[in-house]
C-alpha cells in the first residue's frame, strides 16, 4: 500500500493507476451534496450572491483545497453539545450524485482526489485528465474503521447545512482507499460495467 | 402499560452497533472466494474489521444508520400510542448518544431535525395486533444508498424481453442488480415482491428482509428461483463494491403477493452488506433481545 501526504503534487498524482491502494495522510474536507451545490451556486457559476459567512469560508477552504481532498462523508459526531468534535461513524457516500459538480470544484479549487464510493461518471472522469486528479474509492460502510482513521477534527463550517452535509475538516493517518479513477483516463467502473453489462446480456436471451 | 424507552434504546444499540451473525459469516465466506491480495478482498476484510469494531465500540456499523423501520406485533392490551410515544423517544435518545446519525431531513424545508424525528413517517413504525402474549418489535435499519437502487419493473418489460411470469421476474431482478453496481455497497441482499401495487410491492419486499439469511420460500419454484438469481447476479463479477469480484449478492428473497389482473409488478428492494435488522421480544418481565 503506497502511501500518500495531502498536499498530493501533480507527479504523485500522474504516478497513481487504476488499482493502487493508497493510505491518505494529511488534512482534508467532508463535502457532499449541500457542498457541492453552494460551492458551484455562489462562488463557481454565481448565480446566488454570497451571503452570512459565505466568503469567509471560502477564504478558509481555498488553501485546504489546493492540492487537497474532498471527501464525500456525512459522518456521525460526538461531542456536539461540547464541540468537542469527534469522528464515530465516516463512511463514504455515493459521489455519483456530485457528478453535474465535481469537475467544475476540482479546476475551481485544484483539487487533487476526490474521496467516496461508487466512482463517477464521464464528466469527473475528464476533470481528473484536466486537473489533473484521481477518485479514490475508499469501503463503503466501513465506518468505524475509516473513523478511526481521522485523528483530529481540526474545525467545522456550515454546521447550519447538518451534520451529515456541513464541511468537516479533518486531519487522517492511513485513511484506507483504492484508486478506481485515475488522471490518464481509465475508470475501473467503467470497466466493470461493460463487462457485467455483457454477463447480463448473455443471461437475459438464456 | 410498562415503560420500555430503555429497552427499545438497547434494540436500537444493538441494530446499529452489532451485526447479526448470519450476516457477518456469509461475509466471511465470501473473502475465501476473492483472489489474496485483489481490491474486491481487501474491500471484505476492512469490512469485517470494522463490523468487529462498530461491535466492540458500540458505535454505528455504517454512519448512515438509515431510515429506521419498526414492526411491532402486540398482544391485546397494549397501547399502540404509548408505544409509538416510546420508540420515537428511544430513537431521539440513540441519537443523542450517537448510534445514530441525525437522519430525518424535511423534504421541503431541507432542515434536519437533528434527532430522529420526522414526521409520523420517520421513524417508520407499522403496528399488528397477534394472538398469544408476546410482543415482539423487529427494527431494519435500511440505508440511502442501497435504497436508491431498489427498483420497481412493470410487466412485460419490453426492453428486457421480460413477460409476465416467472422468467421475467427473473430478468428483471438481474437488470436491477446490473444498474445497482457501486451504488448500493455490494455483496448485497436481495428482496423481490411478485406482484401486488406500487405501494405494497415496496413494503413487502422489504418486509422479506427481516427473515434469516438462507430462509427459503416455502414454495419450490419460488426457493429455486432465489437460489438461481444468487448465483446468476454473482455471474456478473461486479463483486464488493463493484471493484469486480466473486460474490456481488449474499443471499436473495422472495415474496409472491395478490395483484389486479391489469398489474403485474416486480420490486425489488437492494440492501447492503450492513443488513442491521434485529428483534426484541417482551416475555411476561423479560426482555429476550436475538
Ligand atoms: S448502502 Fe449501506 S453500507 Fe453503504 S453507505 Fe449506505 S447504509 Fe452504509
Amino acid at each position: 500500500m503506497r502511501e500518500i501526504t495531502i498536499p498530493i503534487s501533480d507527479d504523485v498524482i500522474r504516478e497513481l493507476k487504476v488499482g493502487d491502494p493508497v493510505a491518505l495522510n494529511g488534512v482534508m474536507i467532508t463535502g457532499r451534496d449541500a457542498v457541492h451545490k453552494w460551492m458551484i451556486e455562489t462562488f463557481i457559476k454565481k448565480t446566488r450572491a454570497p451571503q452570512g459567512d459565505d466568503l469567509a469560508v471560502y477564504e478558509a477552504l481555498k488553501p485546504v483545497l489546493a492540492g487537497g481532498v474532498i471527501y464525500h462523508c456525512g459522518p456521525v459526531v460526538s461531542g456536539l453539545e461540547t464541540k468537542e468534535y469527534k469522528f464515530v461513524a465516516a463512511g463514504p457516500t455515493t459521489s455519483i450524485r456530485e457528478e453535474p459538480y465535481q469537475a467544475d470544484v476540482m479546476k475551481h479549487f485544484n483539487v487533487k482526489g476526490v474521496i467516496g464510493k461508487g466512482g463517477m461518471g464521464p464528466k469527473t472522469l475528464k476533470g481528473c485528465q484536466e486537473t489533473p486528479g484521481v477518485y479514490f474509492h475508499a469501503i463503503g460502510g466501513a465506518a468505524t474503521f475509516i473513523a478511526q482513521s481521522v485523528t483530529r477534527v481540526l474545525g467545522v463550517h456550515k454546521l447550519d447545512f447538518g451534520v451529515p452535509e456541513a464541511i468537516w475538516v479533518i486531519e487522517v493517518k492511513d485513511l484506507p482507499v483504492v484508486v478506481t479513477m485515475d488522471s490518464h483516463g481509465q475508470s475501473l467502473h467503467q470497466v466493470i460495467e461493460e463487462q457485467s453489462g455483457k454477463v447480463l446480456q448473455d443471461l437475459l436471451t438464456k | 402499560m410498562r415503560d420500555l424507552t430503555h429497552e427499545i434504546l438497547e434494540l436500537i444499540r444493538r441494530t446499529s452497533s452489532d451485526l447479526p451473525k448470519d450476516v457477518e459469516e456469509r461475509l466471511k465466506a465470501a473473502v475465501e472466494k476473492e483472489t489474496p491480495g485483489s481490491a474486491a478482498r481487501g474491500a471484505l476484510e476492512t469490512i469485517l474489521k470494522n463490523v468487529e469494531l462498530s461491535r466492540k465500540n458500540s458505535s454505528p456499523i455504517c454512519q448512515d444508520t438509515g431510515t429506521p423501520i419498526f414492526y411491532v406485533k402486540y398482544p391485546a392490551g397494549w397501547s399502540t400510542l404509548q408505544l409509538k410515544k416510546q420508540i420515537r423517544a428511544a430513537l431521539a435518545d440513540a441519537t443523542k448518544r450517537s448510534y445514530m446519525r441525525p437522519n430525518s431531513v424535511d423534504a421541503v424545508s431541507d432542515k434536519n431535525t437533528g434527532n430522529n424525528l420526522g414526521g409520523d413517517d420517520f421513524p417508520y413504525i407499522h403496528f399488528e395486533e397477534i394472538e398469544g402474549d408476546e410482543l415482539t418489535i423487529e427494527l431494519m435499519l435500511k440505508g440511502g444508498g442501497c435504497e436508491n437502487v431498489g427498483a420497481q419493473y412493470s410487466m412485460p418489460d419490453n426492453r428486457l424481453g421480460a413477460g409476465r411470469d416467472l422468467a421475467g421476474v427473473r430478468k428483471a431482478v438481474l437488470d436491477a442488480v446490473h444498474k445497482a453496481q457501486g451504488q448500493g455497497c455490494a455483496p448485497g441482499i436481495l428482496g423481490v415482491a411478485i406482484g401486488g401495487d406500487h405501494g405494497s410491492g415496496y413494503i413487502k419486499s422489504k418486509e422479506v428482509l427481516y427473515d434469516k439469511i438462507g430462509a427459503r420460500n416455502p414454495d419450490p419454484k419460488l426457493a429455486a428461483l432465489e437460489e438461481q438469481l444468487t448465483r446468476e447476479a454473482n455471474e456478473m463479477g461486479i463483486g464488493p463494491m463493484g471493484f469486480g469480484g466473486k460474490t456481488t449478492v449474499i443471499d436473495t428473497k422472495i415474496i409472491g403477493l395478490s395483484r389486479v389482473p391489469a398489474s403485474y409488478f416486480v420490486t425489488v428492494s437492494y440492501m447492503c452488506w450492513a443488513y442491521r435488522r434485529r428483534k426484541m421480544t417482551v416475555r411476561g418481565e423479560e426482555v429476550i433481545y436475538d
